[in-house]
């Protein structure tokens, strides 16, 4: 058979790498800062900028999209070629996803600071950026299919059997979580409302973890495990297994995020039921990684790529045992909205992401460069600094979650809450915190190191953009042999296996989504619930833009420790008008379901300008701009108007009002404010956040309630 | 565009058979699955198996 010339585009990989380094540091490094500043507030800097509540999802965002994504996009460009015997599909279009990606990290880093949010976790780009994401990711989806359809090996391996089902994936999330309606260039609300919303974006959310931090990752796993260890993997029949079980039930897990909220209870069980079964492919697929290497542990003691490689493997078996174990409703009972799940995540993103990522790039740089590591000895200092980092991180963050679990849910024997201050069961965690700073920053240097290695590396060698390569045409018609079977055909068929993917991780979504919305039963309405008025609303959008939700949940679970602590716990009926929901995830800081009426309008005052002064020991950021900053009230009419389009039942013509409305109860609560000589304008930030503050959870606590 | 998938949802007679369907294609899949991965040929998956390393 007559043998084709043609040459893998090695520089499209190399920029990647590059692209998943530098953004790393600087991911890695937003981390170290917000994590510091839980221990040390002063590091907020009292500007909006650097504070908190904008730079944690600029933070993970930088982790998710920028360091994880650029690494696959890596992995997937170099593997690919070679897993299919020819070059990309196009070099426009790999440039295209390059530079396009790269836009989109500068266009996050900078509106994410800024306070231009949608709100939702992992999610929080706005509109045009979420547009952008979906035009980079059909490139990439039509360059992967490309390559595919032009390949020289007519099967196609494991990996790129992953590939696929990210692609597929990923689109149909982002775009179904993205439904938004703008008001203005830089501003939407979430399509979904309350209980919908929050199940589309746990949906979304849990699935980003499955299809873009996990099913990727395993791709690489499957090619550059072998690769490093030079030899195949354990078990290809078990890797067949793995993809499907691993892509059909991991779609229906998402529920598990909201154990004992306002979501149905049926829903709730659907996530519990199928987190517990995905510790069967999850585990399937990590010990096919590990037992690839049976017989050849020699191996893993003097490759830094296998090294990685190996702690990454166990590390991905941890995060899939605890997680399912985290979807019991006792687990989670416990661990839900405490460091727990950070520690959790961590475990995932720092092992299983972070480390993979390393060992790609300890493999990749000296292949592109040809020439060899420059030193092995800073790889194992980097391989050290690393794990214990994620020691030093994991183990405080566990001590922290269930010490403050206990403390929350702890009773005196008169049956009084323990500790009834919220902030004594924070402070109580501030070493801990230091602790898990100080492992941030071990697995930082750790990078660093990486860095200057990797420099050196490719200083020494010669960078190869174009590497030869040759293999046989595929030709004519495959005769299939006569035991044929029926998966081997789709072995063959990656346009139809895109489809097959799409079923199979369209059918969980459809099936948990539809009958929310669908059956009216599963969201009663409160008659006694009311939409906000348009200074709550400007309140709630200063809310999101602030970023509360970081640590501020609005969500009491009905446990006897929780409605003692805040007050009735939460109704799904009562968060019909909330676009986009805010029911958070973690607590930092103390639930605000019921905040409304609690303190008088001059705590909120003192407690935004200061909060050690009215909670002394506080770790929230001072927000002294809220006081100088103004809401534009010349968008409000805008505003109103898009909530009636999506359902918010404001009487029609209420948005030619909704100015003058807004003055006036802006004016009471300024009066107020003024009695204890607190000088603020109508149109203070703060005003508007007030008058969301003392809305939240009233609804349902006033006397005419049916 | 999300009361248009509502609203049609509610009028199509007998939806209730939707979900026992999705559950039927997911077990029949993956019996489908487990037949394949008990039948399949050995030399098939080797070779299978050595792509990364060609």
């Amino acid at each position: 058979m007559e043998l084709e010339k043609f040459a893998y585009d090695n520089k499209i990989v190399r920029n990647f790498l590059y692209a998943t380094t530098i953004f790393g540091l600087v991911g890695m490094l937003v981390g170290v800062l917000i994590a510091s500043q839980l221990v040390w507030p002063s590091l907020n800097f009292g500007i909006e900028w650097t504070s908190f509540g904008r730079l944690r999802p600029l933070h993970t965002n930088a982790i998710i999209f920028a360091f994880v994504g650029n690494g696959l996009f890596a992995g997937v460009y170099y593997s690919l070629q070679r897993l299919l015997k020819t070059r990309m599909f196009s070099d426009l279009l790999s440039n295209i996803n390059f530079w396009g990606w790269q836009l989109i990290i500068v266009a996050a880093a900078i509106t994410l600071p800024l306070g231009l949010t949608t709100g939702k976790e992992y999610a929080e780009l706005e509109w045009p950026i979420d547009i952008a994401i979906a035009l980079i990711w059909v490139v990439f989806g039509i360059n992967l299919i490309g390559t595919i359809l032009k390949r020289r090996e007519r099967h196609l391996y494991v990996a790129v059997w992953f590939f696929i089902a990210t692609f597929v994936t990923v689109a149909m999330l982002h775009i179904v979580n993205s439904f938004e309606m703008p008001v203005s260039l830089f501003k939407s609300y979430s399509w979904y409302a309350g209980v919908q919303d929050a199940l589309v974006q746990w949906w979304y959310g849990h699935n980003a973890v499955a299809f873009f931090l996990t099913t990727p990752y395993l791709g690489l796993m499957y090619y550059f495990i072998p690769k490093a260890a030079n030899r195949p993997v354990y078990s290809y029949r078990l890797s067949i297994i793995h993809f499907w079980a691993l892509i059909f039930i991991y779609i229906w897990a998402g529920p598990h995020h909201l154990l004992y909220t306002s979501l149905p209870g049926w829903a709730q069980s659907l996530g519990v039921v199928f987190s517990i079964m995905l510790i069967a492919p999850s585990w399937g697929g990590m010990l096919n990684g590990l037992l690839t290497l049976r017989g050849a542990w020699d191996k893993v003691r003097d490759d830094a790529t296998l090294k990685f490689m190996v702690v990454a493997v166990t590390c991905y078996g941890m995060a899939t045992f605890e997680g399912p174990m985290m979807s019991l409703k006792n687990v989670n009972a416990i661990s839900h909205f405490t460091d727990w799940t950070i520690a959790h995540v961590h475990v995932g993103g720092l092992g299983w992401n972070g480390f993979l990522t390393f060992g790609m790039l300890y493999f990749l740089i000296p292949k592109l460069f040809q020439t060899k590591l420059f030193s092995k000895k800073l790889a194992n200092v980097h391989f050290w600094l690393g794990t214990l980092g994620i020691v030093f991180y994991a183990l405080p963050m566990y001590w922290a979650g269930v010490t403050q679990s206990s403390m929350w849910k702890e009773f005196t024997a008169e049956g009084i809450l323990k500790y009834p201050n919220f902030l004594e069961t924070v402070t109580q965690l501030k070493p801990l915190y230091a602790l898990r700073s100080f492992g941030g920053l071990l697995y930082l240097s750790g990078a660093v190191v990486m860095v200057v290695n990797l420099v050196k590396t490719a200083k020494a060698g010669i960078f190869l953009p174009n590497e030869e390569a040759e293999a046989p045409a595929l030709v004519g018609k495959y005769t299939p042999h006569s035991k044929d079977h029926w998966h081997r055909w789709i072995e063959r068929r990656p346009i139809q296996m895109v489809v097959f993917s799409l079923i199979a991780v369209g059918i969980g979504g459809a099936l948990e989504i539809i009958p929310t919305f669908l059956v009216k039963s599963n969201i009663p309405t409160i008659a006694s619930v009311k939409p906000y008025t348009p200074l709550e609303l400007e309140g709630r959008d200063i809310y999101i833009k602030e970023g509360c939700y970081n640590c501020h949940s609005q969500m009491i679970r009905p446990f006897r420790s929780e409605t003692k602590r805040y007050g009735e716990y939460s109704k799904a009926g009562e968060f019909v008008y909330d676009h986009p929901f805010q029911w958070g995830s973690k607590r930092t800081g103390p639930d605000l379901a019921r905040i409304g009426g609690k303190y008088p309008h001059s705590w909120h005052y003192r407690h935004m300008l200061e909060p050690s002064e009215t909670s002394e020991g506080s770790i929230m950021p001072e927000y002294p701009w809220l006081f100088e900053k103004t809401i534009d009230t010349s968008m409000t009419r805008a505003k109103i108007k898009a909530m009636q389009a999506l359902g918010v039942p404001y009487e029609s013509g209420f948005e030619n009002e909704a100015t003058d409305h807004l003055m006036e109860q802006a004016k009471g609560i300024v009066e107020e404010l003024k009695k204890e000589n607190l000088p603020t304008t109508e149109q203070a930030e703060i005003v508007a956040l007030i008058a969301y503050l003392q809305r939240m959870g009233t609804d349902i606590k006033t006397n005419n309630t049916k | 565009m999300l009361k248009f998938i509502k609203h049609h949802m509610e009028s199509i007679t007998g939806i209730g058979i939707y979900p026992t369907i999705s559950f039927a294609i997911f077990f029949v899949f993956f019996a489908g699955v487990l037949v394949y991965y008990f039948r399949s040929d050995k030399k098939h998956i080797q070779k299978l198996k050595n792509i990364p390393l060609d």
